[in-house]
């Protein structure tokens, strides 16, 4: 690995440059000189503190955008890749949409996706290098030349970087709060860096001097080159960091795949070297996959770190194929296709694809001709068959009538045998289908199949019933419950809900997950922005963050490499498996399956907060709606048969074959269909949420501790003043659950706070907090706190609200950005609110409240404030950035009251006071599911930035939340860090039908002078039919009546609604 | 190579049964009927001079049964698919004994056999339709739950779906296959509203053939080498305006046969026969 440290680093510097060029028409100027400085601070990669690393990101951003050109990169060929196409497909293509999701994330921050100008460089070297190219790719392993920044090797390593970044995102909070920030940001820098020169051992060099000085930058550094080829090569440096863990990946053909990877590595990070390892473009098919507590199966989420997914201590993955291509032959890569026979093998000889007797014969003998090539008349022996495993439980004369058809595919390459296998393999009734346990609505026992085409309703063998995706409007779960709604068929007027029991829930909420990925993935043409989902759901903020098939399908044909040369060894390796572990037998490989993580069919995202969650929490309810997009996949699955074209022959079988090294295989799909839902409870979950809170603070956010303290007071707080309230909101939360499938719809109209903003910085932080996190703490604070009124609504925002927006292809990398940090606010909201508005704490929130309000979208957004209306996720993004200056601003600046209106997912409906609002100019709108989380916004008006914050999606489970605010622009400036003291806490609740106000006065001295806020909250509380604009106008007018003398700074409104009705968008 | 779900309607052979006389008295009916049992015979031959002269199938004729009147609807005994022979458990008890016979003719055809031997298990061939891709099991008088899983275990290369059969002695009283992809159906509610179910319950989308009458809706579709595809269905004589929606179909070699007789005692075209692909044989 030693080489041209020197030559990597200028190749970046120059292909940095170059793209910079071309990418400045997008990003502005200013981004070309920090650019520049980034490219710098990465030559000089060590030190170079944080300024560096904003510029690397924007650079990254930049050229993510301009990748176009590079993006043939696999090779480091970079052909015809159109260029027009290719500015945002180029590199990023390979990319699967999640990756770009992270980058734009932290791109909110500084972070961005770094993974393009690692690209970029690995292209420049390609171009440079490409010979050396080649062979590196073809060795995978860093062999000692300097061809190893081969274009794939970087791509993997581009993406591999973002998830890093994210990590270090996460990690740099701990860090400030631990070291500092300043670390942090250098440790981006030298990321970047890093990623550039990843190939040359002189940067390992260098940071192994730097590790001494920076521990933790070096950690995260040591990631990327070590976990995976440098880990190989120089382990010695590996047993040198401090956090590294050792994965061990079951690969398809039972071998293990080694990995060091940073303890706090996503799970993304880990899949990319495996693809890497495997050679592998068309990655989005597979996934990652572990046992959890309960043996059950579950998927990794790339989006989370491993650590807080994998609950064993021994990091035993498997990489299998997650979403089974209805039609292989689509399939661009011949290794693409390999890899799903492999997997097909293990599903077959695992019993997991029940097949008849002849149908595993002939599969057999596709794949004895893959393998081995021509039927060997000399080699008539039948030993040689009995290695291999055709089915379940095979026998002499399944064997024979293996060998007698293999003697009928003479001259069939093995590319052909693959294609052929899956040709018939795909029409197995049972392909592709993950079957889960469960009881029908009277207690029987049945069989959910989630596949490509719909959910499959199975008793015993039997298919009862089935349900295709675009007959299902909404999916959504409680507790160990699951729900589909259909949509009504011709004769009937009304859609109609059918619910199954699952045997805990996280099993249920495990059958909602695969739900919602299948359905993105095989349904969608794009996934589903997170922000949008946020207005429209509450409950869990899960989503399919990679890329649909429709995606993956169209980058493949962008693939303009020759074919990767691989060897085929599975065979070997089950012979072998069956020679020394009993593996052969299902029965036996459930015994010994404990190993083998191999299955991957029943995806677990995550299980931790659910386990905590399903004994804990009422409210869990997860709502998806499905809009039926008039995309239909099917019609790709037609063009086909350009296999015969792709088969590339191969070099044969045979050797491969003899090469092959044995490993025990995991064959479960038994056990995970039958495994009984083990105790969701984890400890994790304890665990979990103190840590979560710590480990990510939000990067861009500079409150750090202040944050953390004031949840934890607010909570304390809250339960004890709140806990009535918080009763009355689980209650709702509850009825919006159940009436959302009816079709009422909760909403709850403005709650004007004066000044609570202070609140909303609170939020932030959380929010920097991976998702993970936030379920977990949430899940784990909410029960336990009377609060659990929020914790409910986070809990089942985690759950998952999974709004196919069919038509809207939200920008990858938007949708990734939000979601997270979406979540992340909302939990923090959620919290903060609640305190916040029965307290008066605005102080310690306020740090974070940015100045600028942005009005997000304002479905109840009143006439007044026209300002510009943006997406609640970017403003959230922005926010956070800005948040810290606004809050202390605004309070100083203006005494006057500001409003918030918040929505509250109270039961009681209740008519508002208003306080009064004069100009209410900046709105924020975020779509928390929860009122409390507090959205925010502080004061800063003018901006239609985004300052809000706040909500994000509060765990409110089923209901849609909205929040809205409006500031008025006098606030602005005012900025007094000081915070204010509470004056007088006045709560009023008048239930009138349905409105409830609250007020709350605070007394501010900022400077001499005394601010009095009052907050009012009013939540209306009715169905749809209620007039919201009229309501919120009411309540403004009600408040300006009562306090003539003060002005009304702002306006939150938090809508929420059942996702179900929605009638009210 | 035959893979797997290749030669839809393909058959080398078919097994028949002759007409017992005990047929016209005590054969199984659904409505009051007199059985002219010297025209069902005439139908009988003519329906396996059709196989056997015209489609050149190896039919092979088993005496019939007098003990057993119903045993000529020898669709019933066995369910054959591939190269596995399922011998079902009819659901009329007087039709146990049918499956004897059957039962040894495919094994000496070399088929697989599938004894169903739960005894509380029940399913009549006539519940049965078989796309090419996938089973379709009737729930009916004579077929239940328990049956149609043990037919799942028999084939499980295909998904089998069930479908409620309210109206009708079976399922195929009122569909059958037309060709690939293409039921034929009848036109009364209790039929389409099977044909609802089948189609929401597939992953596959089929064609359908609406005949005004739902038993002219059974027919006996065959995709054979040199012929193409033939189908085989009611008169005009029959049912005038079911004869008339096939003529429509342009693609097939159509052979009207004549099954007034039979139909009294709920035998349809399908009934009277097990058709085999022997080369489907691996």
């Amino acid at each position: 690995m030693t080489t041209e440290v020197g030559s990597e680093t200028e190749v970046k510097k120059e292909p940095e440059k170059a793209e910079e060029q071309p990418a400045e028409p997008e990003p502005p100027a200013t981004n070309q000189t920090d650019e520049v400085k980034a490219v710098e601070a990465a030559e000089q990669s060590n030190e170079s503190p944080a300024l560096a690393t904003d510029s690397a990101e924007a650079k990254e951003n930049q050229e993510a955008a301009q990748p176009a050109d590079n993006a043939t990169g696999p090779e480091g060929e970079e052909p015809p890749a159109s260029p027009p196409a290719s500015e945002k497909k180029g590199i990023s293509r390979f990319l699967p949409p999640w990756l770009k999701k992270q980058k734009s994330q932290s791109a909110v921050g500084p972070k961005e996706s770094q993974v393009t100008p690692k690209e970029e460089g690995g292209v420049v070297l390609v171009k440079e290098e490409g010979e050396k190219a080649e062979q590196a790719e073809a060795e995978q392993t860093s062999s000692t030349t300097a061809a190893e920044p081969q274009v794939d090797e970087e791509q993997v390593n581009g993406e591999a970087e973002p998830e890093q970044k994210e990590e270090v995102n996460s990690e740099e909070p701990a860090e400030n709060h631990s070291t500092g920030s300043a670390e942090t940001q250098p440790a981006k820098e030298e990321k970047a860096s890093e990623k550039s020169q990843e190939k040359s051992a002189a940067e390992e060099e260098k940071k192994e001097t730097e590790k001494g000085g920076e521990e933790k930058k070096d950690q995260e550094e040591n990631l990327k080159p070590e976990g995976g080829r440098y880990f190989i090569k120089s382990p010695l440096k590996l047993t040198k960091k401090v956090k590294m863990v050792m994965c061990h990946v079951t690969i398809l053909d039972g071998s293990q795949f080694p990995c060091e990877v940073e303890k706090r590595a996503k799970g993304q990070y880990l899949f990319f070297k495996v693809c890497e390892a495997l050679n592998l473009l068309e990655k989005d098919y597979f996934g990652l996959s572990y046992k959890d507590n309960a043996d059950q199966t579950c998927w990794l989420d790339p989006t989370k770190e491993i650590k807080r997914q994998i609950c064993n201590t021994s990091w035993q993955l498997a990489f299998n194929v997650k979403f089974y291509p209805p039609d292989p032959a689509q399939l661009t890569e011949d290794i693409t296709r390999y890899l799903l026979c492999l997997q097909l093998r293990q599903d077959i000889a695992s019993g997991r694809l029940p097949c008849s007797f002849v149908t595993h014969s002939l599969l057999g003998s596709y794949s004895l001709q893959a393998e081995l090539g021509d039927h060997d008349p000399d080699e008539q022996r039948l030993d040689y068959i009995s290695d291999f495993q055709f089915a379940p439980s095979q026998t002499k004369e399944m064997e024979e009538k293996v060998v007698e058809l293999h003697k009928t595919h003479r001259g069939m390459t093995p590319a052909q045998a693959d294609t052929q296998f899956l040709e018939n393999a795909k029409k197995l009734s049972m392909y592709g289908v993950d079957l889960h346990h469960a009881k029908d609505s009277e207690g029987v026992d049945i069989m959910l199949g989630v596949c490509a085409n719909g959910l499959l309703i199975y008793k015993d063998r039997l298919r009862i019933n089935r349900f295709a995706w675009p007959k299902i409007l909404k999916i959504s779960y409680k507790r160990s419950n699951f729900y589909i709604k259909i949509r009504p068929g011709e004769t009937e007027q009304f859609e109609s809900t059918v619910g199954f029991k699952l045997p805990n829930h996280r099993s249920a909420k495990r059958v909602w997950k695969v739900c919602v990925e299948n359905h993105t993935f095989f349904r969608l043409m794009t996934p589903e922005a997170p922000t949008k989902a946020k207005f429209l759901t509450l409950g869990s903020k899960f989503r399919y963050s990679g890329r649909t098939q429709a995606q993956t399908r169209q980058a493949s044909t962008l693939i303009d490499r020759p074919a990767p040369y691989f060897e085929r060894t599975s065979s070997k390796r089950i012979s072998r498996s069956l020679d020394g572990a009993p593996v052969i037998n299902v029965i036996d490989a459930q015994d010994s399956a404990p190993t083998s993580v191999g299955n991957g069919r029943e995806p677990c995202l995550e299980l931790s907060s659910d386990s905590s969650k399903s004994g804990k929490l009422r409210v869990q309810g997860e709502n998806i709606y499905v809009r039926h997009s008039n995309l239909m996949l099917e019609d790709l699955d037609k063009t086909q048969e350009d296999v015969l074209k792709h088969q590339a022959s191969t070099s044969e079988l045979k050797r491969s074959f003899m090469e092959a090294t044995p490993e025990t295989r995991p064959s479960q799909w038994e056990k995970r269909l039958t495994a009984s839902p083990a105790t969701s409870l984890r400890l994790q979950a304890q665990g979990r949420s103190p840590p979560p809170t710590t480990q990510e603070p939000l990067p861009d956010l500079t409150v750090d501790t202040v944050s953390k303290s004031s949840d934890d007071k607010q909570k304390s707080d809250k339960t004890t003043l709140q806990a009535a309230e918080v009763e009355i909101e689980e209650t709702v939360v509850v009825e919006e659950i159940r009436v959302a499938p009816k079709g009422s719809v909760v909403i709850t109209t403005p709650e004007v706070v004066v000044t609570p903003v202070a609140v909303e910085t609170e939020v932030e932080k959380p929010k920097e907090e991976v998702m993970e996190v936030k379920e977990e703490v949430n899940e784990e604070q909410k029960r336990p706190v009377s609060v659990s009124s929020d914790s409910h609504s986070e809990s089942e925002e985690e759950a998952g609200e999974y709004h196919p927006q069919v038509t809207v292809s939200a920008s990858v990398d938007k949708i990734k950005e939000e979601p997270e940090e979406e979540e992340e606010e909302a939990v923090d909201h959620e919290e903060p609110e609640q305190v916040a508005d029965p307290e008066p704490l605005p102080e310690v929130e306020v740090e974070a409240m940015p100045s600028p309000a942005v009005v997000e979208e304002t479905p109840m957004a009143e006439p007044e404030t026209a300002l510009v209306a943006e997406e609640s996720t970017e403003d959230i993004l922005v926010t956070l950035d800005e948040a810290p200056n606004g809050h202390a601003e605004d309070q100083p600046g203006l005494v006057a009251m500001e409003e918030e209106e918040e929505e509250e997912p109270r039961v009681n409906g209740d008519a508002s006071h208003a306080e009064t609002e004069r100009i209410p100019r900046v709105i924020c709108c975020s779509e928390p599911p929860v009122v409390k989380t507090e959205m925010v916004t502080i004061s800063d008006t003018f901006a239609a930035q985004k300052t809000e914050i706040t909500t994000k999606e509060v765990p409110i489970v089923h209901t849609e939340t909205k929040t809205i605010t409006y500031e008025a622009a006098q606030l602005d400036g005012s900025g007094d860090g000081e915070p204010g003291i509470l004056m007088t806490a006045q709560t009023i609740t008048s239930e009138s039908l349905c409105t409830t106000t609250t007020t709350h006065i605070t007394k501010t001295l900022k400077g001499g002078l005394s601010e009095t806020r009052i907050e009012k909250r009013i939540v209306i509380t009715g169905d749809s039919d209620i007039d919201h604009d009229q309501a919120l106008a009411q309540a403004i007018k009600e408040a300006k009546e009562q306090h003539p003398d003060m002005s009304v700074t702002r306006v939150v409104v938090h809508k929420e609604t059942e996702l179900a009705d929605e009638g009210e968008d | 190579m035959a893979g797997v779900m290749a030669d839809f309607g393909n058959f080398t052979h078919a097994v028949v049964r002759a007409i017992p006389s005990s047929l016209a008295k005590e054969a199984l009916r659904m409505n009051v009927s007199d059985v002219d049992l010297e025209k069902a015979r005439r139908e009988h031959e003519v329906y396996v001079g059709v196989l056997k002269q015209k489609l050149g199938l190896e039919v092979i004729e088993l005496p019939a049964d007098e003990s057993l009147p119903d045993c000529v609807f020898v669709e019933d005994a066995a369910v054959v698919c591939g190269d596995t022979a399922l011998i079902t458990r009819p659901g009329a008890e007087s039709r146990r004994k049918e499956t004897a016979a059957i039962r040894q003719t495919l094994k000496e055809l070399g088929l697989n056999i599938v004894d169903m031997s739960d005894e509380t298990a029940t399913l009549d061939g006539g519940d049965v339709l078989f796309t090419g891709r996938e089973f379709f099991v009737g729930l009916s008088k004579r077929t239940n739950q328990r049956g149609a899983e043990i037919l799942a275990d028999a084939f499980k290369d295909y998904a089998v779906s069930t479908v409620p059969v309210t109206d009708g002695l079976h399922l195929k009283s009122f569909c059958s296959m037309g060709g690939p992809g293409l039921i034929v159906i009848g036109s009364s509610e209790p039929a389409q509203k099977a044909l609802k179910i089948m189609q929401q319950m597939s992953d596959h989308r089929y064609d359908k053939l609406t005949v005004p009458d739902d038993i002219a809706a059974n027919t006996i579709y065959m995709n054979l080498p040199g012929k193409g595809h033939v189908l085989l269905h009611c008169t005009p004589e029959e049912f005038p305006e079911s004869a008339k929606v096939f003529e429509k179909l342009k693609d097939h070699m159509l052979m009207p046969v004549s099954n007034m007789e039979k139909v009294k005692v709920d035998g349809a075209l399908t009934c009277c026969s097990v058709l085999i692909n022997m080369k489907a044989k691996v």
